[in-house]
């Protein structure tokens, strides 16, 4: 009988159903913050000229996007509507001093890398955006899938540019920690060219503009398979 | 002399948009006019030449150490920066709607938008960082305005012939305006060579 009973009482309101499943995989394909809801630009590109800050950068703001999403639920009721743009900045920016702070405790090199832009997730509009949009009118487990979600199709993205970026440009992988992979030996000078595999660094995939033909074309090429996104005005 | 060379470096050379990729969210959003984008680079422009002045009295006075409360604050930077500019753009928004209602009707919703434009934010932090003076503040948010402004109403004039030329279906829209942006500022990069500074002594 009491097998049962937890069985019923599971299907009312299941804790990971294909609602919860759906808050988690669509922000990485269909409803994706970066090529689809376009939030969350600013911070994003600058970042991605390397895949090890770009992996830092994206698990703040996965741990900022859900905790947020998670307290702004907890509290939505208690937020008078005229001032919950600041009650929201005041929760994210919380947050955020928290990740500036652990990152500059735990891993100076890549804190100085990244510099202002992790002070920039305050602004990153998917965190306000997903508040907004979700977490005040939405229970605080699905907010905080939701905060998982968008942060996951974010570092994506985020992952994905830097990967093609560092590769193409610098001939490295995960330059700067402990995984660091290179085109060749250990011994040549990896930021000028990589001499004796007859790779030659792409200069331009280093520039900041790459990370726009970059994103541009995951758009292209995410739009031509997926055909409900494209721009029909 | 020194701020017209700041004024013209964050202006041109280290442009918010091309070089840092700061605003970028509503410099694409809201880049499908021309007259839409020169209404919000006004206010950008605006916004960021007061709160920057603003927040550099508060770092300056109040969270570092030699402040007048003589205890390190500065962890709290982030918090009463956004809260400046949160209310800022309050204040700014009721100021322009009761004495220049032409303004506020030529600005519209772009004013609270501003709060999240991450260029406004990232400029204070620039200050903080690049240990600017008071002066050099002023001139570096105006600067800093100035080419967001140049920026956007830029690529808005650039998107407005695009529409009629024929490009792959995916790639409309959205996609193209990442692509161009990223040749804007490859083009913006040829201002790098110029050093003000240096230019200055020359004379």
């Amino acid at each position: 009988m009491a097998e049962t009973n937890v069985a019923q009482v599971e299907k009312k309101e299941p804790l990971f159903g294909k609602k919860e499943r759906k808050l988690l995989v669509d922000p990485l394909n269909d409803n994706n913050p970066i090529t689809v809801q376009v939030l969350g630009i600013c911070s994003a590109l600058a970042v991605t000229s390397l895949v090890y800050p770009s992996l830092v950068m994206a698990i703040s703001v996965i741990f900022v996007t859900a905790f947020s999403s998670l307290f702004t639920s907890l509290l939505r009721h208690y937020i008078p509507k005229s001032v919950r743009m600041i009650a929201q900045l005041i929760i994210i920016a919380s947050l955020v001093t928290v990740v500036e702070l652990s990152l500059k405790a735990l891993n100076y090199p890549v804190y100085k890398q990244l510099s202002v832009y992790i002070g920039l997730i305050i602004t990153n509009c998917i965190v306000m955006g997903r508040l907004e949009a979700f977490a005040m009118a939405n229970k605080p487990w699905r907010s905080f899938l939701d905060g998982i979600g968008n942060g996951l199709g974010y570092g994506a993205i985020l992952l994905i540019v830097g990967f093609m970026r560092e590769l193409f440009g610098k001939g490295t992988l995960f330059a700067g920690s402990p995984l660091e992979w290179k085109i060749v030996g250990p011994s040549a000078d990896y930021l000028i060219n990589t001499a004796g595999t007859g790779y030659m660094n792409n200069n331009l995939m280093v520039l900041p503009a790459a990370a726009m033909f970059v994103i541009g074309v995951i758009i292209w090429i995410q739009r031509t398979y997926n055909k409900k996104l494209i721009d029909v005005s | 002399m020194d701020y017209v060379n700041i004024f013209l470096k964050s202006a041109f050379i280290e442009n918010m948009v091309l070089a840092y990729f700061l605003g970028m969210c509503s410099y694409l959003a809201v880049s499908k006019s021309v007259k839409t984008a020169f209404g919000l680079g006004l206010a950008v422009i605006f916004v960021l030449g007061i709160t920057m002045p603003i927040n550099w009295v508060i770092n300056h006075y109040l969270l570092s150490e030699n402040g007048l409360l003589h205890i390190d604050l500065t962890f709290l930077r982030l918090i009463l920066f956004i809260a400046v500019i949160a209310s800022m753009v309050q204040l700014v928004e009721m100021v322009v709607e009761k004495f220049s209602p032409a303004l506020y009707a030529a600005l519209g919703i772009f004013l609270p938008l501003i709060t999240v434009n991450c260029a406004i934010l990232g400029g204070s932090l620039f200050m903080v960082s690049r240990e600017y003076t008071f002066g050099e503040s002023v001139a570096f948010g105006l600067g800093g305005g100035f080419g967001w402004f140049l920026a956007i109403v830029a690529i808005a004039a650039i998107r407005e012939r695009i529409r009629y030329s024929n490009i792959p279906a995916p790639l409309r829209g959205l996609g193209i305006a990442f692509i161009l942006t990223g040749l804007m500022g490859i083009a913006f990069m040829s201002l790098m060579g110029i050093d003000p500074a240096a230019l200055a002594a020359a004379k």
